[in-house]
């Protein structure tokens, strides 16, 4: 049977969520994916913004905890960010790889995911859940 | 001299991942940029301003800007401040939303009916601020 995790012990999983592009609303929609749904009970998410603003329980939060950043563009502002704030950074994936990886996806609307940006998001998000379980050790 | 096609509003939203009116501030900037205001409102990407995206900080320097926060702790407002100069407006979802009769908002990740008609109110209400910023543009 899995435990569940306490707070500090959970993979802090942070999108861009980029809001000029449908690649920032994928990468937002699939850490929610992971977060509420794939490992809700050994992941959380934060505010971005929140963390970038100098919030000190953010920053504690993501420098105790092993964090994955998924990013729309290479830009990767998230990752950046993170490890700006001294971020325990464990992985980093990016939406326009997956996109490489899904040619037949073709995801345009950027306020409501459409059928291929939802399809797109669950991609990314199994790959994170991966990677979280790679992290917690449980393969 | 900016001639009025040229005028244009940055809408800057926190789109916060830990509560739904960061999602509303999202959804309602979008709302403004695709369907109220298309011509006159562009958009900046909060995270790309953080990490120090230099036409970002430009534009929010040399234009008005308008913040939307999903919640008092006004991330978007006070980043704007802190690397560009102060936001012509602000607005906060949870300042509205406390003066409303909203139902039971529904989760972060999809917003139902009622949250998005209380999104589609935050976007007027963005609309309005707006309208007020580009009249007082001499």
């Amino acid at each position: 049977m899995k435990m569940k995790a306490t707070s500090q012990e959970k993979v802090v999983v942070i999108p861009c969520s980029g809001i000029g592009k449908a690649f920032g609303s994928i990468s937002r929609d699939a850490v929610y994916e992971v977060t509420e749904n794939l490992r809700k009970d050994t992941t959380q998410t934060l505010c971005l913004a929140l963390l970038v603003s100098g919030d000190e329980e953010s920053l504690q939060l993501v420098r105790n905890s092993k964090c994955i950043t998924v990013d729309g563009c290479p830009l990767q502002c998230a990752q950046k960010n993170v490890s700006l704030a001294g971020g325990n950074l464990a992985g980093s994936l990016r939406v326009v790889d997956a996109y490489k990886d899904n040619r037949q996806l073709k995801p345009k609307s950027v306020t409501f995911l459409d059928s291929d940006g939802q399809q797109m998001a669950l991609a990314i998000a199994e790959k994170v859940a991966e990677k979280v379980d790679d992290l917690l050790g449980e393969h | 001299m900016v001639t009025a096609q040229e005028r244009k509003v940055g809408i800057i939203s926190c789109s916060g991942e830990g509560c739904v009116e960061g999602t509303i501030s999202r959804v309602a900037t979008r709302l403004v940029l695709g369907k109220l205001r298309p011509n006159e409102t562009v958009t900046i990407c909060l995270p790309l301003f953080l990490a120090g995206g230099k036409e970002e900080r430009e534009f929010a320097r040399d234009y008005p800007t308008i913040t939307v926060d999903g919640c008092d702790k006004a991330c978007a407002k006070i980043a704007t401040g802190r690397y560009s100069g102060n936001p012509a407006s602000s607005i906060v979802v949870t300042d509205l939303t406390k003066n409303w009769l909203c139902p039971q908002l529904s989760s972060r990740r999809k917003l139902n009916d009622e949250t998005l008609t209380v999104a589609g109110k935050v976007a007027e209400r963005i609309a309005e601020e707006v309208d007020v910023v580009l009249r007082r543009w001499v």
